[in-house]
């Protein structure tokens, strides 16, 4: 490996995407080193894909400075996707041919000797499981199915870089695990991660580092700890009441409650407490004689931190 | 379960991936639309019988009350007349039917040309592969065409071997052009277009009568339809009598190729690098 560890695989410097009047990236700084596992998070509309299209060399930047590979999209397009891999949020896989031939073929498209592809194809098809697939019609795959030969598509070219658009929306609890083994794996390969999500569980369970985007700007940036750590707490206690008459509220009963948390928040039919340890934290609301409907322990999720990020929670 | 033992990418082996050259790219569109093809070769049929079957009712059935018509000075039979003209509209409708429909599909539903741009294909390599797809198509059409024209006793000179590469640039003509305007093409319905322009010119591109049965105005807009050109190419190939207009047809037709693979480039370039 010529590449030395810790090396720049993607530097932007003020980047910035406009369509029409429209400004979709306003302006951000990334920096991702080699063997790192990046994230994009965001809401829709946030300008994580417009990012990682200018990233993949397919879209051209507007203004500021973009370097993949230290190479630039505008004049090395064809040599920066020659070293890429790029797994689109939409499966667009070519519905006109097999599994096997989808993987063939694009395989082609790099300019790799036919041998060497039709080696690779049978080793991607075991990794991503669809070995048993392999000669059926695109169309008959379910959702993961066709995740994963997108990721095995993407993989054709041994990438240096894989860039992930949202690769588990959509997909159901099994799916979406084997989604995140098989990315895990490649993390442990080397391979150089960068992905959008919406998810914050996805985020903890891939990235090192992240950046949180709103409105084109970049709003956060971390590991996952430590945006929890600075943005909310690790476990949110949630307290179900029922809904009170016209007029009433719950603010009362959050008094009661609101130093057994780092903060609370009153929503018409619970309490959020944010917490590092949402049983222990349960279990001193009961202590104290409150009977909530029911209540749920759960991990600070995106939502949590963006909240607070944007503004709109409570003054804890 | 043991993937994480076999090294899937990359780290280790750096890649071979590379950029392509212009003709590697354009064989590789070629053989992926074969792929595509194999499983539905019967398709492939329908758009080659439709000037056949006119070959044989109007050439051949309407040709008996037709005593023949004079071309480039002499007199030929019927059927002689017509079939040439088949020939370059079986080339037109091969070639048309991949460069709008099928491109369209490709274009908006299959999403094949934003799957092939993440890897390092080109725009151009794109239209220039598409286009040479159609012309393939448009190519095979006329040459099996001609092998019936040949079987039916309707070639009469060794120019008509030519026929072939001339069925190309009626292609080229017409691929480039359906492929530029199909860019701008927003519905299904928007094909319609399409035959509103391609059954005329099949009706009227002297196939079936000659252009001098039009008075002055008339006859020039007919002269500069691509069929137009192609028919007369295409005629005075198969009969052998050779003029300069044909060396005129050749020209316009390679220039309306070149002109319709730019525009379409370069509309690809807007539609897909946003």
């Amino acid at each position: 490996m010529e590449a030395k560890l810790g090396e720049s695989m993607i530097r932007a410097v003020g980047l910035r995407k406009r369509f029409g009047d429209f400004e979709a990236v306003r302006g951000i700084d990334v920096d991702v080193r080699r063997g790192e596992s990046f994230g994009f998070l965001g809401p829709n509309g946030a300008g994580k894909s417009s990012t990682m299209r200018m990233v993949a060399a397919v879209s051209p930047v507007t203004e500021g400075e973009l370097r993949i590979l230290g190479m630039d999209p505008a004049t090395d397009g064809p040599a920066i996707r020659a070293r890429i891999g790029v797994c689109p949020q939409d499966d667009t896989v070519d519905t006109e041919l097999s599994v096997r031939e989808n993987l063939y073929i694009y395989g082609r498209y790099f300019g790799l000797p036919r041998k060497e592809v039709r080696a690779r194809v049978d080793e991607l098809l075991e990794f991503v499981q669809l070995t048993e697939k392999a000669n059926a019609v695109v169309d008959d795959l379910s959702g993961g199915m066709k995740r994963r030969l997108t990721i095995a598509r993407s993989l054709v070219n041994r990438p240096e870089i894989l860039l992930l658009d949202e690769p588990t929306t959509g997909l159901d609890p099994q799916a979406r695990h084997v989604v995140w083994e098989r990315l895990f794996a490649l993390k442990q390969q080397g391979v150089t991660l960068v992905l959008t999500t919406h998810y914050m569980d996805e985020a903890e369970q891939l990235t090192d580092r992240l950046v949180v985007m709103d409105k084109g700007l970049i709003v956060a940036e971390g590991s996952p700890l430590s945006l929890i750590a600075e943005h909310s707490t690790r476990e949110v206690a949630e307290l179900r009441f029922p809904v009170p008459p016209e007029g009433g509220s719950h603010a009362p009963m959050a008094a009661q409650v609101e130093d057994l948390a780092d903060r609370v928040e009153v929503l018409p039919d619970r309490l959020l407490l944010y917490t590092d340890d949402g049983e222990e934290c349960v279990a001193k609301v009961h202590e104290r004689g409150l009977e909530p409907a029911a209540t749920l322990v759960r991990r600070s999720s995106l939502e949590d931190v963006f909240l607070r990020l944007t503004g709109r929670t409570l003054v804890d | 379960m043991s993937f994480a033992t076999h090294s899937v990418t990359t780290s280790v082996t750096r890649s071979m991936a590379r950029s392509l050259g212009a003709g590697e790219a354009t064989r590789l569109l070629l053989y992926r639309n074969f792929l595509a093809y194999r499983r539905a070769w019967w398709i492939f049929l329908t758009g080659f019988l439709e000037p056949v079957f006119y070959l044989f009712s109007i050439g051949v059935g309407v040709g008996q009350l037709v005593s023949g018509f004079e071309f480039n000075g002499e007199v030929i039979g019927y059927a002689s007349f017509v079939a040439p003209g088949m020939l370059a509209a079986s080339a037109m409708n091969g070639t048309v039917l991949d460069a709008t429909m099928n491109f369209f599909f490709k274009l908006k539903y299959n999403k094949l040309y934003d799957q092939m741009l993440a890897t390092p294909l080109t725009t151009s390599d794109v239209a220039r592969g598409e286009l040479a797809w159609s012309l393939l198509r448009g190519g095979i059409y006329s040459t099996a065409f001609l092998l019936v024209m040949v079987a039916m006793g309707l070639v009469h000179s060794w120019w008509a071997v030519l026929v072939v590469p001339a069925s190309l640039l009626i292609g080229l003509a017409f691929g480039g052009i359906g492929m530029a305007l199909t860019t701008w093409m927003r519905s299904w319905q928007d094909f319609e277009f399409v035959t509103l322009a391609t059954l005329p010119m099949f009706l009227f591109s002297a196939t079936f009568f000659p252009v001098t049965a039009y008075p002055g105005a008339l006859r020039w807009v007919v002269e500069v339809t691509p069929l137009y050109r192609g028919v007369v190419l295409c005629r005075e190939l198969t009969t052998g009598m050779v003029s300069w207009a044909s060396g005129a047809s050749l020209l316009y037709l390679v220039a309306l190729g070149a002109v319709g693979l730019y525009i379409c480039r370069r509309r690809l370039d807007r539609l897909l690098l946003t």
